[in-house]
């Protein structure tokens, strides 16, 4: 219902520049994530939009609005925190409600509203608990229905996930993927380090580096064509493999890139490089084969099934028929020739 | 071996339980000693006994019925409650700015509030004698309230504001994302949060004002604006040489009781707030 935009936005905490410059457009209902290694200032650029720190210069604005100096509640912004951050003395019902109460909602609507979140939740059974009562994923769903009940424009999670186990983390992360669906009218704001949720609950991805964005995208076009070396390492699991030097050399790059799954054994010896396994990881589905053929770290590479190879095996490693060698330059920009 | 180490093992146990009967013999054997003698009347005051064997309300019936000592109670009531009123206020009120506002000099007036609680009270008494009759507040209730009130603040605005700044950062943005004003995240958020603080700081201002002598002395000079520490001192008996001592045991049991009430009263919150310290949401 929002569309938001940053104009060259700035932080700065004293002397130490947090965000040096971020242009940025989150097109209305977008699910809109920002992921980048710690201290990279997701979570700053995140509490920014949501008005929680001052913008030190550059413009913010909501549907062309300049929302600089308005307050977080004024701007129809409503926001998860990571540690949920309920209100440990209040039930479920009075922490959803909290928000309307004091904007001045009548008693009959607040109520119709709270139930409608906790119906769509599942929570309409824990309404007369407090927080210490639930558990991790029902607190985490409470803030969820907090943050619903005040129909915002803009959602705002700040790695809502990294406090739940593994499991409850993926259940969870299907319950967000579900509600974007429900509200496609909302646009939705998400911070993580873990690419792995950017990946599958995005519509584009923001990779942030130092401050500053490194690249905005869909997930699969950061997947295919990362337009640096930084996003090329930190998009997809396991890492791209990177080969420097004399392994990049015949190809006229500084550094070339490849992925474990675009890889493949050369049974026949034909490959381009030539290793010993070292280490091999078997998840059933698929394994991971790492080879050392001579540069700073092994090669991954993925294999359909349980892995036939041992370590001390010699293997002739090469890139599948058809799939693309990504090259670098000395300043880490992909290239192709 | 294994004898030797049980020999130790009693010993051990019953040196603990030596040492906890006479903490308490120490503690409370001056008040049960009192309530002995507030029963007693005539020369039974100076017969020395340890259990009690006479009993007669005739002293507290003295006690309230003479003079302006329930005045003096009432005094006592009326200033220590509104102390506590009034420092709790200015406490969350400050701490709430100490401990989650950022401005310059924060850290320089904390120590100097601290550095406040350091001047004995006989260092600014004279001082603070001219300042509360330039006020024009000599002789009343209010000369108490606002001398007890400088002194209980540094100790309540220190603990209240370690307390709040342990708060969860997170509750408050919540808070301030839902629309709620300071006063409102003051309210309506940190002050549930913080009923064992506020009890445990409440309860301390309340006995410090309740106890106090030299002030409450210093700045009132008629029998109806005294409290009842001054009034107990100052309690007489029909002679120069006669000192009431069953009158002034039942004023003492009379002015501990309403202390010892409050702490049983509020002693669950107080423990329940050490241990229900993990609020985090």
């Amino acid at each position: 219902m929002a569309n938001i935009q940053l104009r060259n936005v700035r932080k700065a905490f004293g002397a130490v520049e947090v965000i040096k410059g971020i242009d940025l457009d989150i097109q209305s209902g977008e699910f809109m994530v920002f992921v980048g290694p710690s201290g990279c200032g997701k979570s700053t650029l995140l509490r920014l939009v949501a008005g929680l720190e001052d913008i030190t210069s550059g413009e913010l604005s909501f549907d062309g609005k300049i929302v600089n100096g308005l307050a977080p509640s004024k701007r129809g912004i409503a926001m998860v925190f990571q540690s949920y951050a309920l209100y440990p003395h209040m039930t479920v019902y009075a922490n959803m409600a909290f928000g309307m109460q004091l904007q001045g909602g009548g008693k009959e609507e607040i109520k119709k509203r709270v139930e409608a979140a906790a119906e769509l939740l599942q929570i309409t059974p824990y309404l007369a608990r407090l927080p210490k009562q639930l558990s991790g994923g029902q607190r985490q769903r409470v803030a969820i229905g907090r943050a619903i009940v005040r129909d915002p424009k803009v959602f705002l999670f700040d790695e809502p996930l990294s406090n739940l186990d593994a499991a409850l983390r993926v259940a969870t992360r299907l319950e967000i993927a579900k509600l974007h669906h429900d509200m496609h009218n909302v646009t939705m704001v998400y911070v993580t380090h873990d690419q792995v949720e950017a990946m599958t609950l995005a519509d584009r991805i923001c990779v942030l580096r130092d401050g500053l964005v490194e690249q905005v995208g869909t997930p699969l076009e950061l997947y295919e064509n990362p337009q640096s070396l930084f996003v090329a390492g930190f998009i997809g699991s396991p890492k791209m493999n990177f080969l420097t030097g004399k392994f990049a050399e015949p190809f006229k790059a500084k550094t070339i890139g490849a992925r474990s799954e675009h890889l493949e054994v050369k049974s026949n010896g034909s490959g381009l490089w030539k290793g010993e396994v070292i280490h091999s990881e078997n998840l059933g589905s698929d394994s991971y084969i790492y080879v050392n053929v001579g540069s700073d770290e092994p090669l991954i590479v993925r294999e359909n099934g349980t892995a036939l190879h041992q370590a001390g095996d010699v293997l002739s490693v090469g890139l599948i028929e058809g799939e693309k060698l990504h090259k670098f330059d000395a300043v880490g920009k992909p290239f192709d020739a | 071996m294994v004898g030797t180490f049980n020999l130790w093992g009693a010993t051990k146990t019953t040196l603990f339980y030596l040492l906890v009967i006479f903490i308490v013999v120490e503690s409370v054997f001056p008040f049960y000693y009192a309530i002995l003698t507030s029963f007693k009347t005539g020369t039974d005051l100076f017969r020395v006994s340890y259990w009690p064997d006479s009993f007669s309300w005739g002293n507290y019936a003295a006690v309230l019925n003479t003079g302006s000592f329930p005045r003096n109670l009432l005094n006592s009531v009326f200033i220590s409650a509104t102390t506590v009123l009034l420092a709790l206020f200015l406490a969350i009120t400050a701490s709430f700015a100490l401990s989650r506002v950022r401005f310059r000099g924060r850290g320089l007036l904390l120590m100097t509030i601290l550095a406040v609680s350091m001047f004995p009270q006989i260092a600014v008494l004279a001082g603070l004698f001219e300042v509360i009759r330039s006020l024009g507040i000599y002789n009343t209730p209010w000369a108490l309230i606002f001398s007890y009130t400088i002194f209980t603040l540094p100790f309540t605005v220190w603990v209240l504001t370690t307390f709040m700044r342990d708060l969860p950062l997170e509750i408050e943005e919540a808070a301030i994302v839902d629309g709620a004003t300071p006063w409102v995240i003051i309210t309506r958020v940190f002050m549930p949060l913080m009923w064992p603080a506020l009890v445990t700081t409440g309860l301390l201002a309340f006995i410090g004002a309740w106890n106090e002598f030299l002030f409450a002395l210093t700045f009132t000079s008629s029998n109806d604006t005294r409290t009842v520490p001054v009034a107990i001192a100052l309690l007489s008996g029909g002679s120069s040489h006669e000192i009431p001592w069953g009158a002034i045991m039942a004023a003492s049991v009379i002015v501990t009781v309403p202390l010892v009430v409050l702490v049983l009263i509020f002693q669950r919150k107080i423990v329940s707030g050490l241990t229900a310290g993990g609020v985090k949401g």
